[in-house]
């Protein structure tokens, strides 16, 4: 069994417009791969369509989790299959609390005849908690429901924390963070960093790759990786800017 | 190739599975003065009951259908193809060792003796028109409660019940008062005196096991002066092909200072009219609330009512309403002040998947010459796929500048991208569905007594795994 997440030629479409086009990555477990590219050029679909989304149809193409093709899997299996996605716009639950929220995340996880330990749940709750810097009060709050924006993504990547996937996207995660709430966020990432974790970070801005500092980048563009480099070529982006992508299409795209 | 027939039918619902019927009264199909004329005799009834239920069936009959307002289906009911009497003959028993082997078990299926021993201070199990059960705890007969059947209570203790029988709810009040008086059998009868604060609930328990039959039970509960009693009722049914009618009537008074909690959760399978009326008198001081859960049924018209006929006094209808598909739930609640200061509230949840509907009725009088009442109204929907319907109708009359109404409803939706956010941590769509229902309920349902509160989250569960196709 291959420790990778591997997707190969994936075709996209969202109606009759295709956004992806055949795309392709490996992220073995225990790196962190960094996405970068301009708006509108298929990053979130990207994260949307491994994660199942039903608004996007896969045309062709395949993914692989850990060997495994998830691609006939419900959205909720690939999860419990250990694929995990920090989404950009968190959604609001309202009455359903964090703790029970993740509880119900994690009961999932388990066979009919197991149950959760609320005091061991409880003690990971509350540890994971404190290493994002989350008041413990934020437990008994609806999920998401009245959150900052800063929050929102603090308590997504409690989620991540809690679920222990093996691979995980983080969508924008930045998006809407202050300078001390993404340092909290990516700490909370480095964290979580090792050999068991293989993480996708999709991201606008150079910035967020100064905190969780990525082994391999790709530059994405119209539905494609164009180039990919180490975390330099990150740099070099913020210095020259997307329209130095474009010039890296292949010509006709 | 032909299986052989289970002795029980069950499927996935708690409460979808039925016990071949014995029964050794039969009033029949259909009402007439001769179906009346059988049900009396069987039940030994004064004359003045017999004469009651008479008086009665005239008006039923007289009355039209109210379909100028409500919804049309009520006239798919057939009253000619529907069973208005079913009986063993035998008294409630005061054991469970004594109930026969079927009846019991069937109440053992749906946990009603475990709860018993757990919680309650007394139970009544009534299968399909009479009592099969009935007991009290010792302590609490000792406080000089009386809990039993309205057939044994008009007769053993008239001078208490026939004061207030049909008095709160008048036979005329609507077709199915008026049906259930001329028809009615079984429910509770519960008097608690001066002071006595019973302690634990008492439980009903309503069980229709025959097919094409109805089931008209009555409930009369009189709480007297300081004195203070919960009541819960449950009901299922299993799932027939033809219509089954559950019409009851439920009469609450509340003296001067009582408090009365009255906590419904109906699991009723998608084949049955339920046509309810239920209203309670709160003299001075006194604290009425109805706790009312619809899940399932074909069709559910209840609006549970509070009389606020004293000063001070005080009523709550907190509702929760799950229209599944093929499910119309038309709740509501009616708030009659009649006194100064007088307060209500109505906080209303429904839920609306696939093609259910739910229609939200709320009354709130208040006359100009009263001074100083109080009504909060709120009525929140949530709508699951886009094909469910809910509808809202208050009316609301306040006179005079001395009362005040705050009156909020809202409508919400589960998108499909909540679901897949929830889907995305590992839940399945089913599971997805009830969670956000719940959130939805959860400020209400966490002031429910917790065995409630546990069984009504157990019930949305199932009602929305069955919900995915």
């Amino acid at each position: 069994m291959s420790n990778t997440l591997e997707i190969t030629n994936l075709n996209v479409s969202i109606g009759d417009k295709q956004i992806l086009k055949d795309f392709s990555l490996t992220i073995p477990k225990g790196e962190v791969h960094a996405i970068m590219g301009p708006n509108g050029t298929g990053k979130s679909t990207l994260a949307k369509a491994i994660a199942g989304h039903p608004d996007y149809e896969i045309t062709s193409g395949e993914v692989l989790l850990d060997g495994e093709s998830i691609l006939d899997m419900e959205p909720d299996e690939r999860s419990r299959a250990g694929l995990f996605l920090a989404f950009q716009y968190p959604m609001e639950i309202p009455g359903v609390s964090i703790a029970n929220f993740i509880r119900a995340a994690k009961n999932a996880r388990l066979s009919e005849d197991e149950e959760l330990n609320a005091p061991a749940y409880y003690k990971e709750l509350y540890e994971k908690m404190d290493m994002l810097q989350i008041d413990r009060k934020f437990t008994a709050r609806s999920v998401n429901d009245g959150f900052s924006g800063g929050e929102k993504k603090r308590c997504e990547i409690l989620q991540m924390a809690m679920l222990q996937p093996s691979y995980a996207v983080l969508d924008e995660t930045d998006s809407g963070l202050d300078i001390d709430a993404l340092k909290v966020v990516s700490e909370g990432v480095n964290t979580l960093r090792g050999d068991n974790l293989g993480v996708l970070v999709i991201t606008h801005y150079q910035r967020l790759l100064d905190y969780i500092v990525p082994d391999v980048v790709h530059v994405m563009y119209d539905g494609r990786i164009v180039k990919s480099g180490d975390k330099n070529l990150a740099l070099e982006l913020e210095s020259k800017g997307y329209d130095w992508v474009k010039e890296l299409a292949p010509a006709g795209a | 190739m032909a299986t052989p027939t289970p002795e029980i039918e069950v499927d996935r619902e708690s409460g979808n599975f039925k016990y071949e019927e014995s029964h050794k009264y039969d009033a029949g199909y259909g009402l007439t003065e001769k179906t009346i004329d059988y049900i009396s005799d069987v039940k030994k009834e004064d004359d003045w009951i017999r004469e009651f239920r008479k008086r009665a069936l005239k008006v039923f009959e007289d009355k039209p259908m109210p379909t100028n307002w409500a919804t049309k289906d009520l006239e798919n009911i057939v009253f000619e193809n529907i069973r208005y009497y079913l009986a063993d003959g035998q008294r409630a028993k005061k054991s469970w060792d004594d109930v026969p082997d079927d009846v019991k078990e069937t109440f053992e299926r749906l946990g009603i003796p475990e709860n018993e021993r757990k919680f309650l201070a007394g139970v009544e199990a009534q299968f399909d028109s009479e009592a099969a059960y009935s007991n009290m705890k010792d302590s609490v007969m000792k406080q000089g409660v009386i809990f039993m059947g309205s057939t044994e209570a008009l007769m053993k203790h008239p001078e208490i019940f026939r004061k207030w029988f049909g008095k709160v709810i008048p036979t005329g009040d609507n077709k199915f008062s008026a049906l259930n008086s001329a028809a009615f059998s079984g429910g509770s009868f519960i008097y608690v005196p001066k002071g006595v604060k019973v302690s634990h609930p008492l439980q009903a328990y309503f069980r229709i096991n025959a097919e094409n039959f109805g089931q008209f039970e009555r409930t009369l509960i009189i709480a007297d002066e300081g004195s203070e009693v919960t009541y819960m009722e449950g009901c299922t049914a299993p799932k027939f092909d033809t219509a089954t009618l559950h019409s009851a009537v439920v009469e609450l008074v509340a003296m001067p200072g009582a408090k009365i909690e009255y906590v419904t959760v109906q699991n009723w399978s998608s084949n049955v009219f339920n046509l309810v009326t239920k209203r309670a008198i709160a003299h001075e001081d006194a604290v009425v609330k109805w706790v009312d859960c619809n899940i399932g049924s074909r069709l559910t018209m209840k609006y549970p009512g509070v009389i606020l006929k004293g000063k001070r006094a005080r009523g709550e209808v907190l509702s929760i309403a799950l229209a599944n598909d093929g499910q119309h739930q038309d709740t509501g609640a009616k708030m009659i002040h009649a006194a100064d200061e007088t307060t209500s509230n109505i906080i209303s949840k429904s839920i609306s998947v696939g093609e259910g509907r739910s229609t939200y009725r709320g009354q709130v009088h208040m006359p100009k010459h009263l001074k100083g009442c109080k009504n909060n109204t709120e009525c929140d929907a949530l709508l699951i796929n886009t094909n469910s319907r809910t509808d809202t109708y208050p009316a609301i009359t306040v006179r005079g500048n001395d009362n005040s109404v705050q009156h909020e409803a809202s409508v919400s939706k589960v998108s499909a991208e909540q679901i897949f956010y929830m889907q995305q941590r590992g839940m399945s769509e089913g599971e997805a569905m009830s969670l956000s229902v719940n959130g939805f309920v959860n400020d209400l349902t966490r002031h429910f007594p917790m065995e409630y509160s546990v069984e009504l989250k157990r019930l949305i569960e199932l009602e929305m795994e069955g919900s995915v196709g």
